[in-house]
């Protein structure tokens, strides 16, 4: 009960922290309030009995908050002004959420309640883990033993990725693109 | 070492002292990862940001003396191979693929849970270097875009 309490805080905490992180004029400051979130949240993990996913939030979002840092460190603090166009896009936005709020909370109902076991699977390998695999943390035997083939699927999604940002950030583009410039500018 | 590129001598002292210990840490949370929360995604992430902390105190030139951009995408590579040559030799071995080939060990021993570690270590390389590569392309791209600005004004 105690953690239920701890937890809305933090979600209250977290709603602020985003609220700052859109409405402040300050490019890094709104930065630091996404970061803020983001802590916030592997404290709930924590709280929620996952180590291994705060871990890896904490870690993760020390290394966006360092690339978000050098990419607006730099830039002018350009606050939006806000028209009509976007008080417009603003409102059919608010009208969406709405709708999808009404069907959620229909869907909500149908959910387990907080914090009981919702697949039966899961309890197969807390009983059969420890003698089946021989490791004591089962949230690696499941994510690579039992279901060793989705983190392979998660890995090649990863490659694939990284090769695509390569792709883009490669070094010879730019020279590339240059001698396109000096062909526009020679016709 | 170059004392204009980087950071002040306050980060770059700082840096030398954490910079052990964070590299000690990501290999503990890897290889413990089978027996403490942990595991091969943020070990890697902790090594990538070991080197980018370098590559922020020391500058660029300094990191890919130690391991180059080509390098890292090298190791990379064999990461995600060593991940995908496990699932291959279970296949081959039990039939399965990801087949746990190897002895199950003793509980809460560094050699147990067959094949994991081996996957760990795999990912650890895959997730890290590519991270790392990532983040000197970016900071490659930064610096190529800031330098050719003032010529293209003077053209």
């Amino acid at each position: 009960m105690e953690n239920l309490i701890i937890l809305h805080i933090l979600l209250v905490f977290m709603i602020i922290g985003a609220i700052i992180t859109i409405e402040i004029r300050n490019m890094l400051s709104a930065v630091i309030a996404v970061g803020a979130v983001g802590f916030m949240l592997s404290v709930q993990f924590l709280f929620l009995g996952a180590p291994d996913i705060a871990i890896t939030q904490v870690i993760v979002e020390i290394l966006s908050l360092i690339i978000l840092i050098r990419a607006t460190i730099n830039v002018d603090n350009v606050a939006i002004e806000r028209k009509e166009e976007i008080i417009f896009s603003n409102r059919i936005t608010l009208i969406f959420i709405g709708v999808i709020l009404i069907f959620a909370w229909t869907a909500f109902h149908a959910l387990p309640t907080f914090g009981e076991p919702s697949m039966r699977v899961s309890q197969f390998y807390l009983i059969h883990g420890l003698q089946e695999v021989g490791a004591t943390n089962f949230v690696t035997s499941v994510i690579l033993d039992f279901r060793a083939y989705d983190t392979f699927g998660e890995a090649v999604v990863l490659f694939t990725s990284i090769s695509g940002a390569f792709a883009i950030l490669r070094r010879w583009k730019k020279e590339q693109h240059k001698d396109f410039l000096r062909i526009d500018r020679e016709h | 070492m170059d004392k204009h590129t980087g950071m002040t001598l306050i980060v770059k002292m700082i840096t030398q002292v954490m910079i052990g210990f964070l590299l000690v840490f990501g290999a503990y949370i890897v290889l413990y990862g089978h027996i403490t929360p942990g595991g091969g995604f943020p070990g890697g992430v902790m090594i990538a940001l070991a080197y980018i902390l370098l590559t922020l105190a020391y500058g660029r030139k300094v990191v890919e003396s130690k391991i180059s951009g080509v390098a890292a995408s090298i190791v990379d590579d064999l990461g995600a191979l060593l991940f995908w040559l496990v699932g291959i030799i279970g296949l081959y071995i039990g039939g399965r693929y990801f087949y746990n080939f190897l002895g199950k060990g003793e509980p809460f021993n560094i050699f147990s849970a067959g094949t994991i570690i081996i996957s760990n270590i795999g990912i650890t390389l895959k997730v890290g270097m590519s991270l790392y590569a990532i983040f000197l392309a970016l900071a490659i791209l930064q610096r190529v875009v800031t330098e050719e600005e003032p010529k293209e004004e003077g053209e």
